[in-house]
């Protein structure tokens, strides 16, 4: 269905990231929101809290990021798409409530605008090292939907995208931004509602009696209701069964955490989006994501421009942008690293997705990761270095 | 003549003996026997005294007994 | 003709799940004997069924809500306030009803109690208080009395505990009151005024654990501790908070002790919103689902 107009604003900004989430978020239909003030997100549920009295919803900042993240997910069995946002430190403590989203399949978004850590770490500045927590933070096993947007203008669309495919898979969806990507003040275009495509709760069309709240649909997805329409539901934490009730068998556990990962991982044709540039006969793949990917991309024509030759032929460079890092694109790195030389991967942590990188690659190409521990972006030059030492 | 009546689920009793204890008019007793978990269920020994006051309803924890009155109809 | 065949049925069976019971809950504890004055409080009051939800965290009380025939949230521990808060504002239609334990509600979720009640958030808290962790085997609790022996307090607890309604008071609740087991009809009472009331509205139950707290104590068993409220609890409605903790043995004060109106949360806001947006202001509108045709995507309903 088209976006509601009266969460749209529709025209063209100047406004940084962080608020161009916020204007994603309305424009997907999130009409409620629950934080906890923590640098550098705030902005984001600022902004809405100021937005959504005039849209029509609700903004409420909640003691904890314990209790904001289970707050939003209330509001969501209520009716209203939610979301919350935070930073490292908080994005820690709702680890559980991510859990608790991903086994009672409850959809709803979680902005993580990622800082320096661990701990309280570098509260002002950028790092991307909440990328494996945003996979396996939470206890158990589950799969992942997350999205990296590396400028405002992706906040805004990237920001809708999660919302859409948080109610198509009834899943947590993260939205893992980066402090330089949250506070860069770019051209953002919102365009019209009627050209925003937006996915509606998959509310069922059985009746009560006739309905379970966990059966899956032929895309293994369950549709869903929400309190109030005489349905009489159970939600629970613990393993159930389709009907909702508790089921601590080990039956019941392998149906329903197997069918938890393979509803994203048999659906991963659509839900994955990543961008592939100049990789048709490249030498090198820089794997980036993020505000990273920029820097990455001022790396790929450093060494075009400086015409860096091996075996006296031009390094051919590329890039692969991660825009869902999450599920994984095994795939797609592995049918590049069967043609390709090497693998650089830049991230603003101390080795993280360069891990996937190399397990997806299986030996076929090398992988140079490019660590850096935050606070700042990386050099080029230490990324251009490394292209050349995977053209070898 | 009894004014009121109680039925009890003896599958469901875990024995606590709050009906029994509690019943204002002394009406159940735990029976000898046991249920199937292997608890002593209440029974009833003095039907005629039972008010139909459902205060062991109230007190079960267990949803295993209930009391009405007697509708004048069908007494 | 005979009575077995007309007689009414047990009023709890129609909010029960009953393909879930027996329940789990031991002989002899007493949160099933809450679970009954609930049930008399929804009759009384005439609840539409349809638009009550219960919310419960986690241990033997956050049981409950899986047993009740009601839209019903088993959340995670500690947190069935905020989720209750946040289902409560989504839709103001619902009542919303928490329905947990000492340890969930006062130890990991104590943050969120008293916030709750500092809002006034319109969502009643009904909590069921055994003095002691009991699904987890019998640990020290926020509520667990001094000089009693607990699985980790095995030379006994000396830690100050809480006096709930003294706490739900001062964080500003508007209705406070506070039971044991043994007051069946007061306590079914107690909980048809809570939905009466808008705000935060607080019952604490006194409950026996005779597996995890009285057998450890050499306090006997589920009766005996029926036995001992009957004995100890004296009623002082209006009783001052400050008044009423609660001691390994000494004297249970059972009543209302506070009855008074607060504006809630979304009274508050929409007020404020109104004042200062006037005519811009737009309720609060969440309907998320699909108001168009439906058709079959991948076998689900998605709306097109």
């Amino acid at each position: 269905m088209k976006a509601d107009p009266k969460g749209v604003l529709t025209g063209t900004h100047f406004m940084d990231g962080d608020h161009a989430c916020c204007e994603g978020a309305l424009a997907g239909g999130a009409r409620f929101a629950a934080g906890y003030p923590i640098t550098p997100s705030t902005e984001i549920v600022e902004r809405f809290s100021s937005r959504i009295p005039v849209v029509g919803g609700v903004f409420i900042q909640m003691e904890d990021e314990l209790a904001a993240s289970i707050t939003l997910q209330g509001a969501v069995w209520g009716g209203a798409k939610a979301f919350t946002v935070t930073s490292g430190p908080g994005f820690s403590l709702m680890m559980e409530h991510i859990g608790y989203a991903a086994m009672t399949e409850t959809p709803c978004v979680f902005v993580d605008v990622q800082r320096g850590g661990p701990s309280t770490g570098l509260p002002t500045l950028p790092a991307q090292g909440d990328m494996m927590q945003a996979r396996w933070g939470s206890h158990g096993d589950y799969e992942m939907i997350a999205l990296c947007p590396n400028s405002p203008q992706e906040c805004f669309d990237l920001t809708i995208r999660a919302f859409n495919l948080a109610e198509q898979f009834r899943t947590p969806v993260m939205f893992m931004m980066d402090e330089c990507v949250g506070h860069m003040t770019e051209k953002v275009v919102i365009p019209p509602a009627e050209e925003i495509e937006v996915t509606p709760r998959r509310i069922t069309s059985r009746k009560p009696g006739d309905f379970q709240l966990f059966e899956p649909c032929a895309d293994q997805v369950p549709d869903m209701v929400e309190a109030g329409q005489g349905y009489h539901f159970h939600v629970t934490g613990l393993t159930h069964s389709e009907n909702g009730y508790p089921s601590m068998t080990v039956k019941s556990q392998e149906k329903l955490v197997k069918r938890l990962c393979s509803k994203i991982r048999d659906n991963f044709d659509k839900i994955s989006l990543n961008e592939e540039t100049d990789l048709e006969n490249a030498d090198v793949a820089v794997v980036a994501y993020g505000i990273t990917s920029r820097v990455a991309m001022r790396a790929i024509r450093i060494v075009r421009e400086r015409g860096f030759k091996v075996n006296n032929r031009k390094i051919r460079v590329g890039m692969y942008r991660l825009i869902t890092p999450w599920p994984f694109p095994d795939e797609r790195i592995h049918a590049l690293a069967g043609r390709i030389r090497g693998f650089v991967v830049p991230e603003l942590n101390l080795g993280q997705m360069c891990r996937e990188v190399q397990r997806a690659a299986g030996g076929h190409a090398v992988t140079i990761p490019v660590p850096h521990a935050g606070g700042t972006v990386h050099d080029p030059e230490t990324i251009v270095a490394a292209i050349l030492e995977a053209a070898k | 003549m009894a004014k009121g009546a109680v039925e009890i689920i003896i599958e469901r009793c875990k024995g606590c003996g709050f009906c029994v204890e509690f019943c204002p008019t002394k009406v159940l007793a735990l029976s000898p026997a046991f249920n199937a978990k292997g608890y002593h269920a209440p029974h009833v020994v003095a039907s005629d005294k039972c008010s139909g006051c459902d205060l062991c309803g109230m007190f079960c924890p267990d949803f295993a007994i209930h009391g009405w009155r007697e509708k004048k109809a069908s007494a | 003709m005979s009575t077995e065949l007309i007689h009414p049925e047990n009023p709890v069976e129609q909010f029960l799940r009953s393909d879930r019971i027996p329940h789990i809950w031991c002989p002899g504890c007493g949160i099933g004997t809450t679970v009954n004055c609930f049930t008399r409080a929804l009759i009384d009051s005439k609840a539409n069924l349809d638009k009550l939800a219960i919310v419960s965290g986690i241990g033997c009380t956050g049981r409950v809500a899986g047993y009740l025939d009601l839209d019903s949230f088993h959340t995670t521990h500690g947190r069935a306030i905020p989720f209750a808060t946040g289902l409560k504002l989504a839709n103001p239609d619902l009542s919303v009803v928490v329905y947990s334990g000492d340890g969930d509600l006062f130890a990991i979720g104590g943050n969120h109690f008293i916030h709750a009640a500092r809002r006034n958030v319109d969502i009643k808290v009904v909590c069921v208080n055994n003095l002691v962790y009991a699904m987890t085997g019998g640990q020290t609790g926020p509520t667990t009395p001094g000089s009693v022996v607990t699985a980790t307090n095995p030379y006994g607890t000396f830690e100050p505990s809480f006096n709930l309604p003294q706490l739900a008071e001062a964080a500003g609740a508007v209705y406070v009151a506070r039971w044991t087991t043994f007051h069946v009809r007061q306590l079914a009472r107690s909980m048809y005024e809570m939905f009466q009331k808008k705000g935060f509205s607080f019952i604490e139950v006194l409950s026996p654990c005779p597996t995890l707290y009285q057998r450890r104590n050499k306090m006997g068993d589920g009766l005996d501790t029926m036995k001992s409220y009957k004995e100890k609890s004296k009623k002082r409605d209006g009783a001052p908070t400050s008044e009423v903790p609660l001691t390994r043995d000494g004297e249970i004060v059972v009543g209302k002790f506070v009855d008074r109106e607060r504006p809630d949360y979304l009274t508050l806001m929409k007020a404020q919103f109104q004042a200062s947006l006037g005519e811009r202001y737009q309720e609060p509108e969440m309907h998320s689902g699909c108001e168009f045709e439906q058709s079959e995507i991948d076998g689900g309903t998605i709306c097109q």
